[in-house]
C-alpha cells in the first residue's frame, strides 16, 4: 500500500504544521518526523494539516517527514488489560521501563497495549455451534483475565453472519483467531484482540435508571450523599484537601467489579503508590489482591499535554468494554481539571477564540460528553447483560474556587456533588468533604436498596442525622455571636450530638486499619446508636435535664461510641449494639 | 570552536521584547540553541521556540537591548539547550547559565544532559517512605517530610523562610544512616544579600563542598530565570541517579521563576490564563516539581524543597496554588506568628506533608506519631475556633474544656512550634513535648489518640505508671 507522506512546515511546542499530506482525517493518527513520534490531526486547513503531537518535539526540524496511519486514535481491547499501567495513549509503562531500561520515558517508543506474546485459556461458550447465527456484542467464549475478571469474548462490532468455526478450549494469543463468521460469502476471523477508537461512544442496547448504590466504605459518602452503579460525580477541591486521598479510597473501596484510575496531569508518587499499595490490599468484596480488577492510565503532570487529553478517553474507552460483558466499572479521573487545562492549552496553539478564562467555548460540550458515557445499561448481545459505568472527576479550581469554570460546568453534567472543603481540611476533618455543600440526587433511588438488603430504617436514620448536622450548622452562626454556653438547652443537645456525629462517623481515616472501610451494615449500627442517643436525651432534656449534666454521665460510654470507627471492626458489630443498649440504659438511670 | 561549521544568518525581521524573528533560515530544529552576536562582537545565548519553513522565533536568554536588525549576526548551534554535569560540580558556585562565577576553572563534563530531561515513568518510581528528621518540630511532628518528596515552603517577603531552609538543610538527616548527600541549590531572581547569606551559611557549616550552587540575581534577565532551575534539576538527577547520591534541592524563589514565565508568555502574545499567568503555568511548574523522587533499582534520591514568597501572602494566589497543587504538601509561613516572636512561625493548620503517612510510625518514628499528630492538629484547630469566638463573646461564656483548648493553644505555640535556629529536636523530643502540651485537656478530649498509646506516653500515666 502507498504511503501517505506529508511534510512539516512548522512547529509550536507540541503543535505540528504539515503540508502535502494526502487525504487527512480529523482525529486521524499522524506519525511525525524521522522519530516518528505519535499524534493525532486536530484541524485541517486546505492542504495543511495540524497535529497535536503526544511526545516532546523538542529537535524536530521542518521539511521532516509526517505520515498518515488512516485511523483514529484507538483502544485496544482484550485479556491483558488488568493489572496493568498505561501512558495517556494506552502505551504500557511497565514495559516500557523493562525494554528501554531507563527510569525515563523516552520519545519515540512503540509498544502494545495487549501483550502479544502472551497465551490465555479460552474457553468456547457451550451455547453455540457453527451454523449459529451471531451479531455484534454476542459472547462466543471467555478467558479467565485473574482470578477476578471472567474476561467475555464478544464478537466484535460490525461482524455478524453465521457462525462456521469456534476453536475448542485451548491457549491461544490475543490475535490467534478463536472463531470464523460468514456473511455474504465472505469469511471474518474473530479474535480476542479488538480495537474501538477512544472518542467514540461504545454502543448498548438500553440505558436503565441507576437504582443500586455504589457502596464505597465511606461513611458520609454511602450515608449521606450516595453514589449509584452507573452514576456521575465530581469531588471538586482546593490543593491539600484530600481529593486523591478520597479517589484511592474509592478506588480501594467500592464494589464495583472493575476499577480504572486514570492519573490525569497529577502527581507521579501519587501512581507509585497505587501501583505498591494495590497489589498487597485485599478488595473486601471478594478478598482478593486489588491489582486484580484496576486497569491505572498514568499520565502525569509532567508528560505531554496532548496525551494528557487523549486520557480521559482512553480510560472511559475500556471501561466501556468492561461494562459490555455485563461488569459494574468504576473510573474515577484525577483530574478533570488538568484535562480541561490540556484542552486550553491545545486551543491555544490552535489559536482559537477564547471563552471563559482563556478555555475553548466548547468545553462544556466535551465535559458532557464525558460524562455521558456514564450509565447503567443492557449491552449489546446475546445472552442478556446489564453493566455500568460509573464516572467520579476530581475538579481542582484554582484559588478552591468553586465558581471558576471547570467547576461551574461539571455541576450541570453529574448527580452527585462531594465537595471538598479547605477549613476542614485544615482542621484535619477527613474526609473533608463539605455536608452542607455537597448533595447527591441519588438518595431516593437507593433507598430501596438499603431497605431491602441492609436495614429498613435506613431512610429514617439517615435523615435524622442530617437534620442535626443542618441545625448545628445554623446554630453555630448563633453561638458565634452569643457563645456555646446562651444556647437553650434542646440546643446544646443538639450541638453535642452534632460533635459526636462529626467525630464519630463523618470523620474516616483512610489510613486506619479498621476504620478505613466501613460496612454497610457497620454505617447503620453507628448511625442507630448516635440517633438512639440524641432522641433519648432529648427526652431527658424535654423534663428539665439539663445537657450539662447528660455529658458528664454518659461521658465515658460516649468518648468509647466516638472510638467505635477504629477499635470495632466489621466482624464484629455485635460490640456497636451492646453499647447503643448500654448508652440507652445509663440515660434511663439519669431520668430515673 | 567547532561552531563555526554552522550557517550564520544577518536577516533578523523583528525583535519583540525577548523574541527575536529570523527569516529566511534554513533547517532549524524546535528548541535549537542559539547563539547571537552584535555587531560590537557581544555574544548572547537564546533557543528556538518557534520554526516554520523559511523562519524561526527565538527568545534570548539576555534579553534584547542593544541588539539590532542590522549587524546581528545568528548562529543556530544544532544542539538543544545541554549542560555538562559531573560530580566535580560539588563545592562550585555558577551563574543562572551554569558559568563558573568562583574564578574556578570550567567544569569537565562528565555527561552532557539536555535541561529539560524525561519525565520520570511512574512505573520505575519507588515510593518515598524514608523519614528525613529535620530537628524542627512543627515539620517533624505534623508535616514529616521524607526522602524524596517536594516540599515547598510557602511564605511572605519578610519572613525568615531562608533561615528555616537553612536550618533544614543543616540538621536534616536520615537516622542511622552514612549515606553520600548533596545540596544543590538554585536562586532565581534573589536579592543579592541572599545569595550571600546561603554562601556564608554553607561555607560557615563546612557544607560547602557538597552544595552546588546556581545564581540568577535579581537584576539579571528574566529569561535566565527559566533556565536556572532546569540547570539544577539536571545535575541533580545526575547525581542521585548516576552517582548514588541523596541531594537536596532548594529552588529560590519561585514567585520570580513564575514572574520571568508570565513575561515571556506576554511578549509571545499567547492567551493568558488567571491573573495574566500563562494556561499552561501548571504544566510549566510540574516539569519542575516532578524531577524529584525515588526510583526502582537506584540507591539515591532528590528531595526538593522550593520556596516560594506569596505575593500579599495569599495562598490562593496562582503561583502558591499552582505549586500546591503539583508539590507534596507545602509549609506555609505566618506573619501572625512571626509578628509575635515565634520562630520557626509555621501555620500547622494550613500546612500539608502528603507523604507523612508512609514516613512515620513504629520502626520510621514511633508508634504513637500519627495519633499524637491527629490530635494536634484537632485540637489546636478547636483552639484556634475558640480563640475567634473568646474575642467576639468573652471567655467567661465558654465551657471549662473550651478555656482549658485556649491554655492548650498557648502552650502548644510557645512550646510545641517555637524553638531555636540551633535547637535540633529528635523525633522522640518531638513527640514528648507533644504530649506535654496535649496533657492540658481532659483525656475525654483525647478522641484521636488510641488508648494504649495514652497508657503508654499520657504523661500523667507515666509518671504514675512506676507506683
Amino acid at each position: 500500500m502507498q504511503e501517505r507522506k506529508g511534510r512539516i512546515i512548522r512547529i509550536s511546542g507540541s503543535l505540528v504544521v504539515a503540508e502535502g499530506l494526502p487525504m487527512p482525517q480529523m482525529y486521524e493518527v499522524a506519525e511525525v518526523g524521522e522519530q516518528r513520534l505519535v499524534g493525532e490531526i486536530v484541524r485541517i486547513d486546505g492542504d495543511r494539516s495540524y497535529i497535536q503531537v503526544y511526545e516532546s518535539t523538542s529537535g524536530l526540524r521542518p521539511g521532516e517527514p509526517v505520515y498518515g496511519t488512516g485511523s483514529p486514535l484507538s483502544v485496544e481491547l482484550g485479556p491483558g488489560l488488568i493489572g496493568q499501567i498505561f501512558d495517556g495513549i494506552q502505551r504500557p509503562l511497565k514495559r516500557i521501563a523493562e525494554t528501554s531500561k531507563s527510569i525515563f520515558v523516552l520519545r519515540g517508543i512503540k509498544l502494545e497495549a495487549v501483550p502479544r506474546d502472551r497465551k490465555y485459556v479460552f474457553t468456547p461458550s457451550k451455547e453455540l455451534k457453527p451454523g449459529d447465527k451471531v451479531g455484534p456484542g454476542d459472547i462466543i467464549g471467555y478467558v479467565d483475565e485473574t482470578p477476578l475478571i471472567r474476561h467475555w469474548i464478544m464478537v466484535p462490532h460490525g461482524v455478524s453472519g453465521r457462525l462456521i468455526e469456534i476453536s475448542p478450549e485451548g491457549e491461544y494469543s490475543v490475535e490467534d483467531p478463536i472463531a470464523y463468521v460468514e456473511a455474504n460469502g465472505e469469511k471474518t476471523a474473530v479474535r480476542m484482540l479488538q480495537k474501538w477508537p477512544a472518542r467514540r461512544p461504545r454502543p448498548f442496547k438500553e440505558k436503565l435508571e441507576p437504582e443500586l448504590p455504589m457502596l464505597t466504605g465511606m461513611r458520609i459518602l454511602d450515608t449521606l450523599f450516595p453514589m449509584a452503579k452507573g452514576g456521575t460525580g465530581a469531588i471538586p477541591g482546593g490543593f491539600g484537601t484530600g481529593k486523591t486521598v478520597t479517589l484511592h479510597s474509592l478506588a480501594m473501596w467500592s464494589d464495583a467489579r472493575v476499577v480504572i484510575y486514570i492519573g490525569c496531569g497529577e502527581r507521579g508518587n501519587e501512581m507509585t503508590e497505587v501501583l505498591e499499595k494495590f497489589p498487597t490490599y485485599k478488595d473486601p468484596w471478594s478478598g482478593r489482591p486489588l491489582m486484580e480488577r484496576t486497569i491505572l492510565i498514568a499520565n502525569t503532570s509532567n508528560m505531554p499535554v496532548s496525551a494528557r487529553e487523549a486520557s480521559i478517553y482512553v480510560g472511559v474507552t475500556m471501561a466501556e468494554y468492561y461494562r459490555d460483558m455485563g461488569y459494574d466499572v468504576l473510573l474515577v479521573a484525577d483530574s478533570t481539571s488538568r484535562w480541561a487545562e490540556a484542552l486550553r492549552e491545545i486551543a491555544g496553539r490552535l489559536e482559537e477564540m477564547p471563552a471563559e478564562e482563556g478555555y475553548p467555548s466548547y468545553l462544556q460540550s466535551r465535559l458532557a460528553e464525558f460524562y455521558e458515557r456514564a450509565g447503567r445499561v443492557i449491552a449489546v448481545g446475546e445472552p442478556k447483560r446489564i453493566g455500568s459505568v460509573t464516572l467520579v472527576g476530581a475538579v481542582s479550581p484554582p484559588g478552591a474556587d468553586f465558581t471558576e469554570p471547570v467547576t461551574t460546568h461539571t455541576r450541570r453534567f453529574i448527580r452527585v456533588f462531594w465537595a471538598l472543603d479547605t477549613a476542614l481540611a485544615y482542621s484535619r476533618h477527613y474526609p473533608a468533604i463539605n455536608w452542607i455543600t455537597s448533595y447527591s440526587a441519588y438518595v431516593d433511588t437507593v433507598t430501596g436498596w438499603w431497605a431491602k438488603n441492609v436495614d429498613k430504617d435506613w431512610r429514617d436514620l439517615r435523615d435524622s442525622l442530617y437534620s442535626i448536622l443542618l441545625r448545628e450548622n445554623e446554630l453555630r452562626e448563633i453561638v458565634r455571636l452569643i457563645g456555646p454556653e446562651n444556647l437553650s438547652e434542646p440546643d446544646k443537645l443538639i450541638m453535642e450530638t452534632a460533635r459526636i456525629i462529626r467525630e464519630g462517623f463523618l470523620k474516616q481515616n483512610a489510613y486506619d486499619k479498621i476504620d478505613a472501610f466501613a460496612s454497610p451494615q457497620k454505617q447503620v449500627k453507628l448511625m442507630r446508636a448516635m440517633v438512639n442517643f440524641y432522641r433519648n436525651a432529648k427526652k431527658l432534656v424535654d423534663s428539665g435535664v439539663p445537657v450539662k449534666v447528660i455529658r458528664e454521665k454518659t461521658q465515658d460510654l460516649i468518648t468509647e461510641l466516638i472510638k467505635a470507627r477504629f477499635t470495632i471492626p466489621n466482624e464484629e458489630l455485635d460490640k456497636i449494639d451492646e453499647l447503643d443498649r448500654r448508652i440507652t440504659e445509663r440515660l434511663s438511670q439519669i431520668g430515673g | 570552536m567547532q561552531t563555526s561549521q554552522y550557517v550564520e544568518y544577518e536577516t533578523i525581521k523583528e525583535i519583540r521584547g525577548p523574541l527575536v524573528i529570523v527569516e529566511k533560515v534554513g533547517s532549524v530544529a524546535f528548541d535549537e540553541m542559539v547563539e547571537l552576536e552584535l555587531s560590537n562582537g557581544e555574544k548572547r545565548s537564546g533557543r528556538v521556540l518557534e520554526v516554520g519553513l523559511g523562519y524561526a522565533v527565538v527568545q534570548i536568554f539576555e534579553g534584547t537591548s542593544g541588539v539590532s536588525t542590522k549587524g546581528t549576526k545568528v548562529k543556530f548551534l544544532g544542539k538543544t539547550l545541554e549542560v555538562p554535569v559531573s560530580e566535580a560540580m560539588l563545592g562550585r558556585i555558577f551563574d543562572g547559565l551554569g558559568r563558573p562565577l568562583d574564578g574556578g576553572p570550567p567544569v569537565i563534563a562528565e555527561e552532557k544532559r539536555d535541561i529539560n530531561g524525561f519525565p520520570i515513568n511512574p512505573a520505575s518510581r519507588a515510593y518515598p517512605e524514608d523519614f528525613i528528621q529535620t530537628g524542627v518540630s512543627a515539620i517533624d511532628g505534623m508535616n514529616t517530610l521524607v526522602r524524596g518528596q517536594k516540599l515547598p515552603l510557602f511564605s511572605g517577603s519578610g519572613l525568615p523562610h531562608n533561615m528555616l531552609a537553612a536550618q533544614i538543610a543543616r540538621q536534616a538527616t536520615v537516622r542511622g544512616e552514612k549515606e553520600e548527600f548533596a545540596v544543590v541549590f538554585a536562586a532565581m531572581g534573589i536579592k543579592y544579600d541572599e545569595a550571600l547569606f546561603f554562601r556564608k551559611f554553607f561555607e560557615e557549616t563546612g557544607a560547602i563542598k557538597r552544595v552546588a550552587m546556581f545564581i540568577n540575581l535579581a537584576d539579571e534577565p528574566a529569561m535566565v530565570r527559566l533556565i536556572t532551575p532546569r540547570m539544577a534539576l539536571t545535575l541533580a538527577e545526575y547525581l542521585a541517579f548516576e552517582r548514588d547520591m541523596h541531594v537536596l534541592v532548594i529552588l529560590t524563589d519561585m514567585t520570580s521563576y513564575a514572574e520571568a514565565l508570565r513575561e515571556i508568555s506576554s511578549a509571545r502574545e499567547e492567551v493568558p490564563g488567571r491573573q495574566g499567568y500563562p494556561g499552561y503555568m501548571y504544566s510549566d511548574l510540574a516539569s519542575i516539581y516532578e524531577r524529584a523522587g525515588r526510583a526502582i533499582g537506584k540507591k539515591g534520591s532528590i528531595t526538593q524543597m522550593p520556596i516560594l514568597t506569596m505575593p500579599a501572602d495569599d495562598i490562593t494566589h496562582p503561583i502558591p496554588d499552582l505549586t500546591g497543587y503539583i508539590t507534596e504538601g507545602q509549609v506555609v509561613l505566618d506573619r501572625g506568628l512571626y509578628n509575635r516572636g515565634i520562630y520557626p512561625p509555621i501555620n500547622v493548620l494550613m500546612s500539608l506533608s502528603r507523604l507523612m503517612k508512609e514516613g512515620i510510625g513504629p520502626g520510621k518514628t514511633r508508634e504513637d506519631h500519627g495519633d499524637v499528630s491527629n490530635q494536634l492538629y484537632a485540637a489546636y484547630s478547636r483552639a484556634q475556633e475558640l480563640r475567634g469566638l473568646a474575642v467576639i463573646v468573652g471567655e467567661e461564656s465558654l465551657t471549662d474544656t473550651d478555656r482549658r483548648y485556649l491554655r492548650f493553644g498557648e502552650a502548644f505555640e510557645r512550646r510545641f512550634l517555637s524553638q531555636g535556629f540551633y535547637e535540633n529536636r529528635s523525633i522522640e523530643e518531638t513527640l514528648d513535648i507533644g504530649w506535654e502540651v496535649l496533657s492540658i485537656l481532659p483525656e475525654s478530649e483525647l478522641t484521636n489518640i488510641k488508648d494504649v498509646f495514652i497508657q503508654k506516653y499520657h504523661p500523667r500515666r507515666r509518671s504514675s505508671g512506676g507506683s
